[in-house]
């Protein structure tokens, strides 16, 4: 079996408590008909630790969603063991301990919202675990106001734009004060403003409130944001880095039918046409800062 | 665009009927409805069409809104009040020609039927305009709670009314996509008979039943996500509370209610 890459340290904080663990994982879908199920998964293992942002990446059917859905038990594993907090996923009596912990936004926001108002969607999570009432309000608020949802909150779900529905499932999700969410492909239906209202809320998550984060994506630009890249491919872990390490393998990543950061693509280019440019490129604000030094040494 | 319509026909506003508790509102306008039927003579039909005047007044819901509600019924009114003319026998003929005779037993109480039946489209569709869909499920809910001691899932309904509210729009706004999309693709949805028009419709129901299911699926994930488990144990981030504006409501219609039926024994029986 092909040994998936490590390269460098696998994440800044090496020793920090770990908080989801996916241990040698496989997973099959069970099939309607006679054929044979179909394996997704064939053992993973990685570690999501407290604190962390975390990006998965892999082109369609790579699995990455699947393992997603195992992080907070949706889908339990035909072989291997996932635990969350130390929790077994697959202890039906944890569940709710689980989903607690561990909170998670779909691709379509429009497929999260419950309720016809959006301070009343965003209670739902919290009217589950019996919150007393006049708590409720407080946390409500918080979770409208980390995501700047609040004046919207009387509004009608259904008049809002993508980007502000998909705020307010994450307000919604955050309003149960989980330790962790796990984002799958949260902004692949959004207009680019929605995408970077998303991915605002998500930064704010990480760094203001210090929740966990693990987003799955295919727009390599927001995985740059990470502070590690996990990259699966068939079902197994092909690479797992820093982002500038990680893409810093363009080649590997094509053969794998794997985009990289735009800047990076462009730096590399220039390199190769003979320019000093360094191959750690993200963002387009390093991009332009490094072809400017280039420009300047000429 | 057919997801411009309003949901439900909730006009938001902060008059004395809009404030009132949801609860309160469906319970007082039930007794007004049962005693519109009670309605026996002239001095009780003032008092009544007096307080629905005056509640129309203090629901600040613009007069011709009422009128709308109105127009659905307005055949429905005159049709069984030609009727009830042609058919009820009495003593006082007003009027005959061949073999019509109208009585004016039969015109009094036609005319009583008309009344009740605009009343009662008054009052109901003031529950609609001043209710949100939210609070109305709600009360819903909270009013039909002791059934669940007889095992009706009254928390499961309520649940499925709140998610049908919210995927209205929703689904108006795909189905106006997958009508495009076909009608882009040369389908012909507005010619045609009848049958040839049904017809047409299936290839718009069938991808919205599909994505229908899709969606549904997808809910049902997520809110597991965000531990539904049912009713048991839930609370509520606006929880209904009597106020001193509900009892003096309540206060206000068992006024009502009795003078009905004082000023019922005050003068003759117009109705049977």
């Amino acid at each position: 079996m092909e040994q998936a890459i490590i390269i460098g340290h696998s994440s800044p904080e090496v020793g920090a408590e770990v908080q989801i663990s996916v241990q040698d994982v496989y997973f099959e879908y069970e099939s309607m008909d006679e054929t044979p199920p179909k394996e997704v998964l064939h053992g993973i293992t990685l570690d999501i630790r407290r604190g962390e942002f975390v990006a998965l990446l892999g082109h369609n059917g790579s699995g990455k969603s699947t393992i997603a859905k195992h992080m907070n038990a949706i889908l339990l594993p035909s072989g291997g063991k996932v635990y969350v907090d130390g929790m077994d996923t697959t202890d039906e009596a944890l569940l709710t301990d689980i989903r607690r912990t561990v909170g998670m936004v779909f691709q379509n926001p429009d497929n999260q919202l419950v309720a016809t108002i959006v301070e009343e969607d965003v209670a739902f999570g919290p009217e589950n675990l019996g919150v007393p009432s006049a708590e409720m309000r407080q946390l409500v608020d918080d979770a409208l106001k980390a995501v700047g949802m609040y004046e919207y909150r009387r509004h009608a779900p259904h008049k809002l734009s993508g980007g502000q529905k998909q705020r307010v499932a994450i307000a919604g999700i955050i309003a149960m004060r989980p330790e962790c969410i796990v984002f799958d492909e949260p902004t692949a239906m959004l207009d680019p403003r929605g995408r970077q209202e998303v991915m605002d809320a998500i930064d704010n998550l990480v760094n203001k409130l210090g929740i966990t984060v693990v987003l799955i994506t295919h727009y390599m630009d927001e995985a740059a944001r990470a502070d590690r890249v996990i990259i699966i491919n068939d079902g197994k872990l092909l690479m797992e880095g820093r982002p500038k390490e990680v893409f810093s393998h363009i080649d590997m990543l094509r053969e794998h039918h794997l985009d990289v950061p735009q800047a990076t693509e462009l730096a590399q280019y220039l390199r190769s046409q003979g320019y000093d440019i360094p191959d750690d490129v993200l963002t387009p604000e390093e991009c332009a800062r490094a072809i400017l030094k280039a420009a300047d040494r000429k | 665009m057919i997801s411009d319509i309003t949901l439900g026909q909730f006009m938001p506003g902060k008059s004395f009927i809009h404030k009132l508790d949801p609860r309160m509102k469906i319970i007082l306008m039930t007794a007004v409805i049962i005693f519109v039927f009670l309605v026996k003579n002239l001095p009780s039909l003032g008092a009544m069409a007096g307080f629905v005047a005056l509640a129309m007044l203090l629901s600040r819901i613009p007069i011709r809104m009422y009128f709308k509600g109105l127009k659905a019924i307005w055949f429905l009114v005159f049709f069984t009040a030609a009727l009830n003319v042609l058919y009820i026998k009495g003593e006082h003929v007003v009027f005959q020609y061949k073999m019509l005779t109208v009585y004016e037993e039969a015109l009094w109480q036609s005319g009583f039927i008309a009344i009740r039946l605009v009343m009662i489209v008054i009052i109901s569709s003031m529950l609609t305009y001043t209710t949100s869909p939210t609070d109305l499920t709600a009360a819903i809910e909270r009013l039909l709670a002791p059934l669940k001691l007889i095992r009706v899932p009254v928390h499961e309904l309520a649940m499925m009314m709140t998610i049908a509210l919210r995927f209205i729009p929703t689904l108006l706004e795909e189905t106006e996509k997958i009508m495009n999309a076909q009608k882009a693709r040369g389908a012909d949805l507005e010619s045609g008979g009848v049958i040839k028009r049904a017809k047409a419709l299936i290839p718009i129901l069938i991808p919205l039943f599909i994505s229908s299911f899709r969606r549904a699926f997808e809910l049902a994930t997520a809110m597991d996500c965000r531990c539904y488990t049912g009713g048991k144990g839930r609370t509520r981030l606006n929880v209904l509370k009597y106020r001193f504006r509900d009892f003096f409501a309540f206060l206000f219609i068992a006024g009502l209610c009795a003078g009905i039926l004082y000023l019922n024994t005050l003068a003759p029986s117009l109705v049977r």
